[in-house]
């Protein structure tokens, strides 16, 4: 079973077949946030705290950090927040960025076993990330595009991660640190864009071997009501296959409805971490569980 | 890492009563290796098998019953304190079975009425009756007169518990009570009847003795039945 395992100095998340499905969250990017991006420019990290302390509460397992602003030294500002953050959480981050010197600040930055986001299949990009991927020993997100763009043809989306995931292992990348992202389009503009990400997720787990994310809101972009279409979609995901997702934790309803399917995928062994979630808060005054027996004389 | 190390605990170097408080803890956290080394360890020490059974497993399932009833435990945290207690069980069992002076709460025969095939809550029930020092005496689904009779021939119960899940086949409990009414068995033998679609009111017009209304309730009940609960 294709295990991805990523790391903090002293925490350790399984993204795979058989684990609870992995939501990284997805609030830590400036992008289409004006005082965020400001504020980061200038080097004034609070809102990152902010946001890494929300995510992590709401029941973000990995958070992604996205520090792309236009025209700023992306490089420092990622040299600069990963410590930051990795003081704040021990949840294991997901280094995000279209710049490569700001991915290599970040994993030389960086404690423990990060997913690097990401490469594609792209001669040039390859030729640039996945040598950082081998160095860092990381595990990397790979997206199914290549050269000639995003093709809507599943089946060539599958060739491409495919190719990708051969390139890694010349460079001594091992399938279970490729988390390939099959691309979700906007179901909006091409109607059968869950439907085919669904069959996708299958061939990418049955004939390939990988774990899978995507950044899942894309799907209902252009919708009313986009965070129920959203809530639908990740429950059908992960009962496709897919094992991740780059999520914005703090929707409404979002994070329930992925534990739930944990439940139903049976990956919440003695369904214990829906339970423990959601079991009713004792009324004022009342004994709550006893649990804990284990400890309570250590 | 270190932190857990510091709160390992060494269930050997208990002395008694500690050990029973924590075999109780653990049993309601469905610990199932730690139950079984914990019973084996006071059999070590000489513990009478009935004593351990009472005071250690039926003590802590005690709690887990208590806190299902009262909405705290769910179904998956029952099952698992179910088969902790299994675990000790496993041990006592067969000295249980050998030894003369035999000390149980009571006997309780129970099944799946004729024509159902639904026994989850069913076997709740069962296990939180055994949790509560029951033998139970489980015939499991589409139980027929026939059979229900047969066990209660062999097994001399003082309680019969009959479950039905949908609403064609629990008036199969009526037949069932109108045999036993027959052959003068009641005097004997306590009813009690459970299942989703039934009521008190179904209850008390098939004449049963009493109806529990979930698996928590009918332990309870049953405790009442034999006269051990106030």
């Amino acid at each position: 079973m294709t295990r991805t395992i990523l790391s903090s100095a002293t925490k350790e998340v399984a993204i795979g077949f058989d684990e609870p499905f992995v939501m990284i969250g997805e609030r830590i990017n400036p992008t289409g946030r004006k005082l965020f991006s400001k504020e980061l420019k200038e080097g004034n990290y609070w809102r990152v705290k902010k946001e890494v302390l929300k995510q992590v509460e709401a029941g973000a397992q990995v958070l992604d950090v996205n520090v792309g602003v236009p025209l700023a030294d992306e490089p420092k500002i990622m040299s600069e927040v990963i410590p930051l953050i990795q003081s704040l959480t021990d949840a294991p981050l997901c280094i995000d960025s279209s710049i490569i010197e700001a991915l290599e600040s970040g994993l030389a930055a960086y404690k423990g076993r990060p997913l690097l986001n990401s490469t594609t299949a792209e001669e040039e990009v390859m030729e640039r990330v996945l040598p950082l991927v081998a160095k860092y020993d990381c595990a990397v997100v790979a997206i199914s595009n290549d050269d000639t763009g995003i093709s809507e043809d599943p089946d060539v989306r599958f060739e491409v991660a495919k190719r990708i995931v051969n390139r890694a292992s010349d460079y001594g990348i091992k399938p279970e640190d490729v988390v390939v992202d099959p691309l979700v389009m906007p179901v909006g503009a091409i109607n059968s864009a869950g439907k085919d990400v669904f069959r996708l997720l299958h061939r990418l787990r049955n004939e390939l071997g990988v774990n899978t994310t995507c950044g899942a809101s894309n799907v209902a972009f252009g919708l009313p009501n986009r965070h129920t279409v959203n809530n639908a979609f990740l429950p059908m995901l992960s009962c496709s296959g897919m094992t991740s997702a780059i999520v914005n934790v703090l929707d409404d309803g979002l994070v329930p409805a992925v534990r739930a399917a944990d439940v139903l995928n049976g990956v919440d062994p003695g369904c214990s971490n829906w339970i423990s979630h959601y079991r009713p808060k004792p009324a004022e005054g009342e004994r709550g569980r006893r649990g804990g027996g284990r400890r309570r004389r250590g | 890492m270190s932190d857990e190390n510091q709160d390992e605990i060494i269930l050997n170097d208990l002395n008694d009563d500690d050990l029973v408080q924590q075999m109780q803890d653990d049993l309601y956290d469905g610990m199932i290796p730690e139950v079984t080394e914990g019973t084996q360890i006071l059999l070590n020490r000489g513990w009478d098998a009935n004593t351990v059974l009472n005071n250690a497993l039926v003590g802590g399932m005690k709690f887990v019953g208590d806190d299902f009833r009262d909405g705290i435990l769910f179904v998956p945290e029952v099952l698992q304190a179910a088969n902790a207690m299994k675990g000790g069980m496993g041990l006592l069992r067969p000295i249980l079975a050998a030894s003369e002076n035999k000390v149980s709460t009571g006997k309780v025969v129970i099944g799946t009425v004729k024509g159902d095939i639904h026994d989850i809550g069913k076997n709740l029930v069962a296990m939180m009756l055994e949790g509560a020092g029951f033998e139970v005496f489980n015939l499991g689904i589409n139980t027929s007169w026939d059979e229900f009779n047969e066990a209660m021939e062999k097994h001399e119960p003082d309680i019969i518990g009959m479950s039905a899940l949908l609403t064609t086949t629990m008036p199969y409990m009526a037949v069932v009570i109108e045999e036993m009414e027959k052959r003068n068995m009641r005097k004997d033998i306590a009813i009690m009847v459970g299942g989703a679609p039934l009521n008190q009111e179904f209850a008390d017009a098939i004449k049963a003795d009493q109806y529990g209304r979930d698996a928590a309730i009918s332990a309870e009940l049953a405790k009442t039945i034999v006269g051990i609960n106030s």
